[in-house]
């Protein structure tokens, strides 16, 4: 399976690989995937007051697409209030990435760790969790 | 040097030149029909395949009687097993096998199963091999057939062949092993290790695709199988359809070279193998997988902790191997070989295998230390998994959500 050139660049030179202090009340932790199942993605933003995220970080097992998704994922996720990074879809990442159908999971786990760090970030803050209804592609 | 390199020797082999060579007049000028009786043309394709019947007779010490030409090793996997329980179901309708046998036979013992067929899937030990005790626990008056692979495709373990086909013929039963991995990479004789049975194939020992043979024993017992493919009654009788002459002219020739080779060859490449798995498993946290003991000279499958084997593959440009992971698979399970020596789901993800051959070179060796180390830890720079591993979290107290 040949990778397309948005994977192959996202995967040979990720952006924002690293870590932000999970203690900082300012900073939201998605972790998400089982080490069983071949992807762990771990999605840290950094929020200011405005509820705007001024910086995102990750760190990724899994394949070259899963790497991709989250690298991407931080790019879209700097300057997006949490508000509007809570609409980032699965789908968008999978047009974006032109990912295959057998690599869409990727994606949905990439959208499931946005969530979850927005949602890490609104529980420390004294804000309710935002429950997702949304039936995955 | 030139890029990209393969190691991928047990998925197939690069065709030997000498090989070609000896094909190419069977396309042409000699393309007679082999069953053509009554004419040069078909004497002169006879005498081509009868010529590759010995070259593949020899290299496993069986008569040339004994050979059947088939399409591959899948058919030949699937024409003993089929055809030996069809043959042989009034005297009973048990078979025996492993569970990490190639999905050749697997699968044509499920069909056994749905043939109203009785099968035991034998577990191994954590490093691959068979448990001649559980085998012998196994056997009942109905085992008709036990079938156990020489040389186990992903991870190289050989298992021990003479012990399990005394075991089979103590209880009256056949003996049938899958060698597409041992036929010309170490020695393997048909009377001395006891078979009745086995499969194998061109295209893993620098011959063409397409193109295969199963030995069948005819003398002590004489071992029949029935037909799995109607027609003409080709290979007496045994497998029908017009001979593949080009093809069977160069597995006689691929059978030929491995025996004049193997010896040495065998042990250039257990070094280079040796020399590689040394170089990387100075890494933290890698480990081989299987009994490097009993083992082919060529394979070595190791996994490396914390990265995931796609995206390792992925790093590792240029460098043509594969893993156990099966990110690329709807059912996201990893190898089922892996998984049956007791590897957790994440240690199986994180495998690669490194398959040496005829054509490698310490040159190449060297490369791809370097790359698969570099590319190990470049992505365990990425890896959350790593990154715990060092602060000293243990994973497994992790509350994992499964997807």
């Amino acid at each position: 399976m040949a990778y397309s050139d948005k994977v192959i660049d996202h995967y040979t030179n990720p952006r924002n690989v690293g870590t932000l202090d999970k203690s900082n009340h300012k900073v939201g932790t998605g972790l998400v995937g089982a080490p069983e199942c071949g992807d762990v993605m771990r999605l840290q933003i950094q929020v200011d007051d405005n509820n705007m995220i001024t910086d995102a970080k990750f760190k990724t097992f899994g394949c070259g697409s899963a790497i991709a998704s989250s690298s991407l994922a931080t790019e879209w996720l700097k300057g997006k209030s949490i508000d509007d990074a809570m609409k980032i879809d699965n789908m968008d990442i999978v047009e974006e990435l032109a990912l295959p159908p057998v690599k869409i999971h990727c994606s949905v786990l990439a959208e499931d760790a946005i969530k979850a760090a927005i949602n890490d970030y609104r529980v420390k803050n004294g804000m309710a969790p935002i429950e997702s209804e949304k039936v995955h592609h | 040097m030139n890029l990209p390199i393969y190691l991928d020797n047990n998925a197939t082999t690069p065709m030997d030149p000498r090989v070609l060579e000896a094909m190419l007049p069977y396309f042409t000028t000699k393309f007679g029909n082999a069953a053509s009786r009554n004419h040069p043309f078909g004497w002169v394709a006879e005498e081509g395949v009868d010529y590759a019947r010995e070259q593949v007779a020899k290299l496993i010490g069986a008569n040339e009687k004994e050979i059947i030409f088939t399409s591959g090793a899948t058919e030949s996997d699937n024409l003993a097993i089929k055809g030996v329980f069809e043959m042989y179901k009034d005297k009973g309708n048990h078979i025996i096998t492993t569970v990490t046998e190639h999905k050749a036979v697997l699968d044509a013992c499920k069909h056994v199963e749905k043939l109203g067929g009785k099968v035991t899937y034998l577990p191994v030990k954590e490093d691959g091999i068979l448990d001649l005790e559980v085998l012998e626990q196994a056997m009942t008056n109905d085992t008709i057939l036990v079938s156990v692979m020489y040389g186990n495709n992903e991870i190289g373990v050989i298992q021990p062949i003479k012990e399990i086909s005394a075991i089979a013929h103590k209880y009256g039963a056949l003996f049938m092993t899958d060698a597409v991995q041992a036929v010309g990479k170490i020695p393997v004789d048909v009377n001395a290790d006891g078979i009745d049975l086995l499969a194998l194939s061109a295209h893993k020992i620098y011959g063409p695709k397409g193109v295969g043979a199963l030995y069948v024993r005819r003398k002590g017992p004489r071992v029949k199988v029935t037909a799995q493919m109607d027609g003409g009654g080709h290979e007496r009788g045994m497998r029908s359809g017009t001979l593949n002459v080009p093809g069977i002219v160069g597995l006689g020739k691929a059978c030929e070279l491995c025996g004049l080779e193997m010896e040495s060859e065998a042990k250039r490449l257990s070094a280079m193998r040796d020399r590689l798995q040394e170089s990387l498993t100075v890494l933290e946290e890698s480990y081989v997988n299987g009994n490097v003991e009993h083992r082919l000279p060529h394979v070595a499958n190791i996994s490396f902790k914390y990265v995931e084997g796609e995206g390792l593959m992925m790093a590792m440009k240029d460098l043509a191997v594969s893993s156990g992971s099966a990110c690329t698979s709807a059912s996201l399970e990893p190898s089922y070989v892996l998984k049956s020596l007791g590897l957790s789901d994440d240690l199986a993800h994180s495998s690669i295998r490194f398959g040496l051959g005829r054509f490698s070179t310490d040159e190449e060796v060297d490369y791809a230390i370097e790359v698969t180390k570099k590319a190990v830890t470049h992505l365990r720079e990425l890896s959350p998994l790593w990154e715990m591993f060092k602060e000293g979290i243990d994973l497994d107290s992790i509350e994992w959500a499964e997807h």
